[in-house]
C-alpha cells in the first residue's frame, strides 16, 4: 500500500458557542491515497462538513494534526492550497456572480503556472475547460447563464488548474438535479483514473457513495464509527448505526430487512453540546450494553482493513 | 437605471450644476463688478435675479458661487468615501485585530462632536479655501459609510466564492478588490452621492457662520452676505433664495439619482411603469 497524501490524526474540533462548546468533529482519523477515492457518510449535523473544512484549512484543528505527504502541516495555507483543493456543495455561491467563467479560470492558471504569453494562458484555459466536457464557448459566459451542472463542472475546472493531489468533494451532487448526478460522479472517477487524485467524497446518500468510492467511512454525532472497503461494509456493517444507516437507504433488491430496529422509536440524534457520556449512539442503540454508557469504545481493527468502534467487535 | 425617470432627471439636473460650476465664471459676467446705479434691486430685465446691496449681480454670484460649493461637495465625497472604503472594507474582510483596530478608529470619528471639532479645525488652519474646507468635511464625515461597508464586507468575506479563489490562491488585496469590492458599488455610489449632497450643505453651514473665507464665493457665502446684511428683514429675497434652492436642487436630484440605485439593487422598490399598469387593468376588466 502506498503512503497517504493527506491525513487527518485523532482531529477534534470544538467551537465555541456563548458558553457552551459545540463538540462538532472528535477524534477523527483519515487517510487519503492516491488513486483512491473514500466516502464519509453520515446524517446532517455528523460533522462531515467539518472534517472537510479542517481539511481545507478553514480553521485549525482543536487538537490532532493533519498531515500532507507525511509532514505536520502549519504556517500559511499558501502551499498547502498547492496541494488539496475544496470543491463546495453549492456551485451557485462558490462562484462570483461578476466574473466570467474565463476569469476565474485565468487567474487560477496565473497563480500556478509560469504563464510567459496570452496564446500560453489561452490554451491552458482551454483544455481546462475541456477536461470537464464543456465546450469553449463557455468561457465567457457568466455564472447565472449556465445550469448548476455546468457551474459545478466550472468549480472543477478552477481546483484543477491547481493541479492538486487532493481533491475534497463537500456534498459536490447533492444541490444538482437527479439527471445529471451520474454525469458528475463519472468526471470525478475519470480524473482519479487519470490524474491519480486522492479523493475525499463526503455525503449522505449511500447510494451513490457505493458508486463512486473504494472506501467508507462512517461518521456519527462528530465521531467516527466505521471504515472499510465499500463492499464489505455495506454488506456485513459492524456498527449498529452503520446498519441503520444502510436499512434506511431504499434498495429494491434488498427483499428481508432484518428488524435490528422499530422505525417508531429510533429517536433524535444527540446534541453535540451536551454528547452522550461513552458511546454517542448508546442512546438509539438496540443493542446497548453497560461499559457503552460509560465509556467511548476504542478503535478495533479487523481483517482486511476494515474497523470500528464499538464495543460488541470489541468484546469478541 | 437610465430608463426610471428619477434618475434622468436627478442626473440631468446633476449634470446641468457641474457644467455651471465648469464653464459658468466664462459666460456669467464678473460677480464682483459693483453696479452703484443699482443697489438691492429686485429682478429686472438688466439684472434677472436682482442685485446684492452692494451692486452686484445675483444671477452672475449664483453662477459663480457654484463651481465653489460643487468643488467642495464633491471633493469631501471623494475623500469621505475613500477613507470609509479604505477603513471599512478591510476591517470587515479580515475580522480579528485589524477588525479591532479599525473599528474603534470608526467608532471614534463616530462619536466626535463633528461640528465644533471642524470649527476648531478650521479656525486653526490659516486660509481656509475650499480645498481645505472640503478636506476637514471629507475626514470628519466618513464613519457612517465605513461602519456600513464593514458590514457588508464582513458578510461577503465569508461567501462561498471568497473562500474559493482565496483556496485557488488569490492574495488577499485581489480578493479584496476583485472578489469583494464589486459587489459593493451600489452602496458605494449611493455613499457618494449622500456625501455629495452633506459636502455642499456642510460648506453653505461653514460658511453661513463664516468659517470659510470670506472673499471666495459659494452659495454658502452668498447666504451668509445676504444674512449679515439683514437681506430678510428688508425683504431682500431674491439675494438668499437662489443659491438656497441651488442647494436644495442638488440635494434632490443626489436623492433622485439614490432612489434609481435602490431600485437596481433591489427589485421590489421598483414601481410598475405606466404602459404596464394599463396592460394590467385592460386584463383585469376583460
Amino acid at each position: 500500500m502506498s503512503q497517504p497524501v493527506l491525513e487527518a490524526r485523532a482531529v477534534s474540533k470544538h467551537f465555541a458557542a456563548g458558553r457552551s462548546t459545540v463538540r462538532a468533529v472528535e477524534d477523527a482519523t483519515l487517510a487519503l491515497l492516491p488513486g483512491r477515492i473514500v466516502a464519509l457518510v453520515g446524517e446532517s449535523g455528523s460533522g462531515k462538513t467539518t472534517l472537510a473544512r479542517l481539511l481545507a484549512r478553514f480553521y485549525a484543528p482543536t487538537s490532532g494534526e493533519i498531515r500532507l505527504h507525511g509532514e505536520a502541516v502549519q504556517g500559511k495555507p499558501r502551499e498547502y492550497y498547492r496541494a488539496v483543493q475544496l470543491i463546495f456543495q453549492d456551485p451557485f455561491g462558490s462562484l462570483n456572480p461578476l466574473h466570467r467563467v474565463r476569469y476565474n479560470l485565468e487567474r487560477a492558471v496565473k497563480l500556478h503556472h509560469a504563464v510567459r504569453s496570452k496564446a500560453d494562458l489561452d490554451e491552458k484555459v482551454v483544455e481546462l475547460i475541456e477536461r470537464v466536457s464543456l465546450a469553449e464557448s463557455y468561457l465567457d459566459k457568466f455564472p447565472h447563464e449556465l445550469s448548476g451542472g455546468q457551474r459545478q463542472r466550472v468549480v472543477i475546472a478552477r481546483a484543477l488548474a491547481v493541479e492538486p493531489k487532493v481533491l475534497l468533494g463537500d456534498e459536490p451532487i447533492s444541490m444538482l438535479d437527479v439527471s445529471i448526478r451520474l454525469e458528475m460522479l463519472n468526471l470525478l472517477e475519470r480524473l482519479r483514473a487519470e490524474d491519480g487524485l486522492a479523493l475525499l467524497y463526503i455525503t449522505h446518500d449511500i447510494a451513490s457513495a457505493r458508486y463512486l468510492c473504494d472506501d467508507i467511512v462512517v461518521m456519527y454525532a462528530g465521531r467516527m464509527v466505521e471504515g472499510g472497503p465499500k463492499e464489505d461494509v455495506i454488506a456485513d456493517p459492524l456498527h449498529p448505526y452503520t446498519q441503520l444507516l444502510i436499512d434506511s437507504s431504499p434498495d429494491p433488491e434488498r427483499g428481508d430487512r432484518n428488524n435490528l430496529f422499530d422505525a417508531e422509536d429510533l429517536g433524535e440524534p444527540p446534541s453535540l453540546i451536551d454528547p452522550p457520556s461513552g458511546c454517542r449512539f448508546h442512546p438509539r442503540c438496540p443493542v446497548a450494553m453497560d461499559i457503552c454508557r460509560t465509556q467511548a469504545p476504542p478503535r478495533t481493527e479487523l481483517t482486511d482493513g476494515r474497523w470500528t468502534h464499538c464495543w460488541l467487535q470489541e468484546k469478541k | 437605471m437610465l430608463k426610471s425617470w428619477k434618475v434622468r432627471i436627478g442626473l440631468s439636473i446633476l449634470t446641468f450644476f457641474v457644467l455651471l460650476a465648469v464653464f459658468g465664471p466664462v459666460v456669467g459676467g464678473d460677480p464682483r463688478a459693483n453696479d452703484i446705479q443699482a443697489i438691492s434691486q429686485a429682478p429686472s430685465f438688466q439684472h434677472l435675479f436682482g442685485t446684492t446691496q452692494f451692486g452686484q449681480d445675483v444671477l452672475a454670484q449664483t453662477i459663480a458661487g457654484a463651481r465653489g460649493s460643487m468643488l467642495v461637495g464633491i471633493l469631501a465625497a471623494v475623500i469621505g468615501t475613500l477613507i470609509a472604503i479604505l477603513v471599512g472594507v478591510p476591517a470587515g474582510y479580515f475580522g480579528g485585530a485589524v477588525d479591532n483596530g479599525l473599528n474603534f478608529l470608526t467608532n471614534l470619528f463616530l462619536v466626535m462632536p463633528v461640528l465644533p471639532l471642524i470649527l476648531i479645525v478650521a479656525g486653526y488652519v490659516q486660509g481656509t479655501g475650499p480645498f481645505v474646507i472640503a478636506l476637514i468635511i471629507g475626514l470628519f464625515g466618513w464613519s457612517g459609510g465605513a461602519r456600513t461597508l464593514r458590514a457588508q464586507a464582513l458578510s461577503l468575506s465569508s461567501r462561498d466564492f471568497v473562500l474559493a479563489m482565496r483556496m485557488v490562491g488569490e492574495p488577499h488585496r485581489r480578493l479584496i478588490f476583485c472578489e469583494v469590492l464589486p459587489h459593493l458599488t451600489g452602496w458605494i455610489s449611493a455613499m457618494f452621492l449622500h456625501g455629495m449632497i452633506g459636502g455642499v450643505m456642510a460648506e453653505a453651514g461653514l460658511a453661513f457662520l463664516g468659517i470659510t473665507d470670506s472673499g471666495s464665493i459659494s452659495w454658502g457665502t452668498m447666504i451668509q452676505a445676504a444674512q449679515q446684511q439683514s437681506a430678510v428683514l428688508r425683504g431682500l429675497w431674491w439675494w438668499f433664495v437662489p443659491p438656497g434652492l441651488c442647494i436644495a436642487l442638488i440635494g434632490t436630484a443626489a436623492t433622485l439619482v439614490n432612489f434609481g440605485v435602490d431600485e437596481v439593487s433591489n427589485p421590489k422598490l421598483r414601481m410598475a411603469r405606466r404602459s404596464v399598469v394599463v396592460r394590467t387593468r385592460k386584463v383585469a376588466e376583460a
